[in-house]
Order: structure tokens, then sequence, then C-alpha cells
């Protein structure tokens, strides 16, 4: 195999796998654009609903059915969980200093690993993902397996329906006016509180379909596999400029190439230290990332 | 002020006639080698949660490495003392300087920024240390872990007593410099960083060069944590620092009260002391970890030591209304 359909290998795994971190990172941004909160649960919360789709495939027969009802029960389950997480944990601290919110949001993080760890029916150990049985395609040497199709397709489609809401519906421009500025959106007639729980929705079920993706593409699960792939996206988000969304999209596939070619062409050790490499490097070079707004800060 | 004077000399006097006495009552067996290494091990602990309430608690800056700090500190005393033989002291100080460095380099590009890239590149930062750990085999002896560093002292029956002075005077030291430190106008800089960064920008303080100093000193006394854990411990392993250890050391800072060292001390000792007797709850204790940290910040973000003002506040009233000072409902 020679060099170049090495590296076109590479860009195939990277798109697939940038797609998952862009599907992440939405939803990251669109938290951190509405209240200002790095929310570290969005990792488990993808865990989360990688578990609600491995119960529906696990009880009946995997078929492409199957796999669109997991889809939409992992979906469902994770807004809810979302907008729990918001009006218990969140909403109390939105006026307390952003230190307050942040350590509860470690909690929250922890509390999802480490509560879905003793429950019985998850448990510590990782476990076998049901899956779609994998077709491989050839391209002129260049393979794409069937579930990185499915994959890119999903995380495509999911992207398109979101712009479309965010940019030509009601409530997209809803949580544009909230995201910027809360109190002008609140005079307007805008119910904020509603607003920001429904956009914990949107994230958290963006998240839940990453989840089944990202389980199926390793075929695995287990309590602490939303910790990586959500700092990973969370590094996305900022390099594409944290509250931006088509940011957090090309953000997601430049981190997902430049993750796989570090696998193929270097070190697959230093695969996971390359995204903080990025991360400290953004901070240095451009902080606001690269279709992020300089935004000073006022009282 | 002359009443205050007495005041400290007599807190001194006592810690340093109680430090004696147990001193003594270790070295006669009155108290057991096992008390003995929870009491130097919850020492150890408090010196490293009294450096994350410095960053945390005191500069309002959220980081979530000092696991990773530590770490370094332990393995580059380690290093010092067994392939250089160098004398513990100038070995422990040299580890926190090391750390201070990295502390520095992680410091300058991030603390730029708003608190919240701190928590998430030191989180990183905690996770990437580990991995490192486990390949740098030569000095560090990779996942298998490093065996052998040599302990505060060779005698063996004495070993418990060294471990204790070596390590209590490092955390009386590490009191009296944060103390110190936060009364100072330096301190005031750092508090009102906390309090409003914008207003403290605007009132002439030099933000960024207040925020890296208060990380790196508080890099450097993790590190000196670590090595006195590593030569406390005489073994290391790269999982000892995961972002669990990292969290026992927020927790503590937290459950105390951020920005308190009485409440950290305190609660130092209580937690290491409970996880001692509490080790059948095993992976509970990692759901009731968090779950600590959500309530606290919920419902009483100053801590143990806020329910203790809260505590003394109503006792004023209560008294005051037995007095006859106050109606009953009227404010103290």
């Amino acid at each position: 195999m020679g060099i170049l359909q090495e590296f076109l290998q590479q860009m195939v795994n990277g798109l697939a796998l940038g797609s998952i971190y862009a599907l992440i990172a939405l939803g990251y941004t669109m938290v951190y654009g509405i209240v200002q909160l790095i929310n570290f649960a969005h990792g488990d919360i993808l865990m989360l609903g990688a578990f609600a789709g491995f119960f529906v495939l696990i009880a009946a027969p995997v078929t492409p059915l199957t796999f669109i009802v997991a889809f939409l029960v992992a979906m469902l389950v994770c807004a809810l969980i979302g907008i729990i997480i918001e009006r218990t944990c969140y909403k109390p601290l939105r006026s307390a200093p952003r230190i307050n919110a942040l350590i509860t949001a470690i909690g929250v993080s922890m509390f999802l690993e480490n509560g879905a760890r003793v429950v019985p029916q998850i448990g510590p150990n990782p476990r076998q993902y049901p899956t779609l049985p994998n077709v491989n395609y050839d391209f002129g040497g260049v393979g794409v397996s069937r579930i990185q199709a499915i994959v890119f397709l999903v995380s495509i489609s999911l992207m398109v329906v979101l712009n479309y809401m965010v940019n030509h519906t009601k409530i997209g421009k809803a949580m544009r006016a909230v995201s910027h500025d809360r109190n002008a959106g609140s005079l307007m007639g805008i119910n904020v509180n509603r607003v920001i729980s429904f956009t914990f929705a949107v994230g958290s079920s963006l998240a839940a379909a990453a989840g089944i993706l990202f389980a199926s593409a390793y075929p695995q699960v287990e309590p602490y596999m939303g910790i990586m792939p959500g700092l990973k996206a969370f590094v996305a988000a900022v390099l594409g400029g944290i509250g931006s969304i088509p940011g957090a999209m090309i953000g997601g596939f430049i981190m997902g190439i430049a993750e796989t070619l570090t696998k193929g062409f270097i070190s697959s050790q230093l695969a996971d230290a390359i995204a903080f490499g990025i991360l400290i490097i953004i901070l240095v070079v451009k902080p606001s990332g690269i279709l992020g707004r300089n935004v000073s800060e006022k009282v | 002020m002359s009443n205050n004077r007495n005041r400290k000399i007599r807190i001194a006097a006592f810690s340093a006639l109680g430090f004696i006495g147990m001193v003594g009552f270790i070295y006669w067996g009155i108290i057991d080698e096992y008390t003995a290494q929870i009491l130097t091990f919850a020492a150890i602990n408090v010196i490293i949660a009294l450096s994350l309430n410095l960053i945390s608690g005191f500069t309002g800056q959220l980081a979530l490495g000092h696991a990773g700090f530590m770490a370094i500190g332990a393995y580059s005393t380690a290093a010092l003392v067994m392939q250089l033989k160098a004398p513990i002291l100038a070995a422990i100080l040299t580890g926190g300087v090391i750390t201070a460095v990295f502390g520095f380099l992680i410091g300058f590009p991030t603390l730029r920024m708003r608190g919240d890239y701190l928590a998430i590149v030191t989180l990183g930062f905690g996770e990437i240390i580990r991995v490192l750990m486990i390949n740098a085999e030569k000095i560090t002896g990779g996942a298998a872990g490093l065996k052998g560093i040599p302990s505060f002292s060779e005698d063996y029956t004495l070993n418990p007593v060294f471990s204790f002075i070596w390590v209590y005077l490092f955390m009386i030291g590490t009191i009296i410099l944060i103390n110190n430190l936060i009364k100072s106008s330096q301190g005031r800089a750092i508090v009102s960083i906390r309090e409003d960064e914008i207003a403290a920008n605007a009132m002439g303080i030099n933000v960024f060069y207040y925020k890296m100093f208060s990380f790196t000193l508080s890099a450097f006394i993790a590190g000196i944590g670590g090595g006195l854990y590593a030569l406390f411990f005489g073994y290391l392993n790269p999982t000892m620092f995961n972002f669990l250890k990292s969290v026992d050391f927020l927790v503590i800072v937290v459950l105390g009260g951020m920005g308190s060292i009485v409440g950290t001390i305190a609660t130092g000792f209580i937690l290491t002391y409970l996880q001692e007797f509490l080790r059948f709850l095993k992976d509970y204790r990692l759901v009731i970890y968090p779950l600590i940290l959500i309530v606290i910040m919920l419902f009483k973000p100053a801590g143990l030591i806020g329910l203790l003002e809260d505590f003394k506040t109503w006792r004023r009233r209560r008294l005051a209304e037995g007095k006859g000072v106050l109606k009953a409902g009227e404010r103290a």
C-alpha cells in the first residue's frame, strides 16, 4: 500500500471519527454559548446514550429498524437527563461565581460515571456493543466500512437538521437571542428558562447519537467511555471558536483527522496527547478559535 | 495589638508543645505505628489540599490536575534520592522546584484566559503526565511501579517518628507560608482576583501576574507534598496519581470551605481518617464524593466552616434572646 493510499485511508477514518467529535462538540458549544458553562458531564451523557441504545439493541435482533429505534430512544432519554441535570444542578447556580458551577459540573460528571459503575445492569466491565454486521467497501485500495458510512451519514444529517433548527425556526431564533443577551431576550418576551432547558435537551440528544455511533465504531461500552471523546470534543469546540456552531463542526473534523493521522504516521500512544497539544497551541495563538468572535469581557 | 500578639505566641507555644508531645508519644509507642501512619498521611494530604486551596479557593481558578503535580514531585524526589544520592531536604525542595517549572509552563498559556480553561487544561495535563510516567520506564519504573525508595530514616524502627517530624514540619511551614501570604498585600491582590477579576484589573492589579504567581506556588507546594509522599510510602505507581486523586483534594478543599485554611486542615484530617475506616464502601465512595461536591455547591458553598459560622451566629442570637437584649425574631 502506497503512502498516498495510507494517507487517504487515514483521512477517511479521520472524517468518520471527526464527525462524531463534531456532534459532541456541538453540545459543548451550544451550552457554552447560552450559559457560559463548560458542561463537564457532556461526555458522560454520551456514555448514558450509548447504554440506552445498548439496552434496546440487546432486547431485539439487530436490524436497521432496531438501530433507528435505539437512536430515538437514546436521544429521548438523554434529552430528559440533560433537562433534569440543568434544572436541578446548574440552574440554581446561574448567578453564583463561575467556579461553583464548574465544581458542580465536575461533580455531576463523576456522579454519572461512578453511578453507572455501581448499577448492576451496567457494571464496571467493558461490554461488546451489538451492531450491524460489517461490510467493507473498497475504493481503489481505500476501505470504507459500513459503520463508517453510517457514522458519517447520521452525523451529517443531524448537523443539517440542527443548522436548520437554529437558523430558520422560532425556537432557534430564541436560542440565538438568549445566547446574545439573556436579559434583553427575556425583555423581548422569550421564556429564557425554557430556551436554556431546550438547548440542554438538544445538546444531550446529539451526544446520545454520538454515543451510539462511537460505541458501534469501537464496538464496546463501559462507564468511563465518555471521558476521552468528551475532552477531545471540548478541544474541538475551542478550536472552532466556542459558542460558534459551524466552528464546532469544523473543529470536530480537524480533531478527528489530526488524531487518525497521528495514530497512522507518528505514534498511537501520542494520539491523546496531541489533543491537548492542540488546545495549548490555540490558547497561545488564537484563543477565540477559528470562527470565534473576539468578545471583550464586560462587567 | 498586643492582645493579638499574645494570642499568636500562645498558639505557637501550644502547637510546639503538641508537636513535641506527639513525637514523644510515637517514639514511646503510646500512639501505635498504624495511627502514626494515618496522621502522617493526613498531613501530606493537608499540604497538597492547601496548595489546591491557594489556587482554587483563594485565587478562584479551578485546577483539576494536582495529582499530576504531586506525581512530578514524587518521581523527581525519588529519582534524586535514588540515583543521585541527594540529601532528603535538597531532593524534596528540588522536586518542588521542578514541579513549579511545569506549573509555570502550563499556567503561562492558560491563565491569560478566564478560569474555565485552566480547569480543562489541568485535567488534560494530569492525564498526560500519567501516560508519560507509564512510558518513561527508566525514571519511573513504568506501569510496574518504582520500588525501594529510601525512607526518611535508615533505622527501620525510628521511621514512623522521622516521617512524622519531616512531614509535620513541612505542613506547619506550608500553613505559615499560605497564612502570611494571604494576609500580605500580594495576598489581598490574589483574593481580589477571585472576587472580581475586572474590578481588580481596574484597580491596577496585574491579574495575569498574580494568577501565575499563585499557580506556580501552588504547583511548588504540591510537588513538595508529592516528594514527601514518595519517601513516606517508599513505592510509586502511575495509577496512584489518577484523576480521582485530584478529586480527593478538591473534595477536601470544597468540604472544608474554599478559601479557608482551618477548614482545609480539619477536613484533610477527618477525610483521611474516614477513608481508612470506610474502605468497605469501595465503589460507593466514588458516588458519595461527587454528591458531596454537588450538595455543598448547591446549598452551602462556604463548606463546613460556613456551617460553623452559621452555628455561631445562631448561638449568639439565642444567648442574646435569653438575656432579653433581643426580642425573638429581631436580627442580631
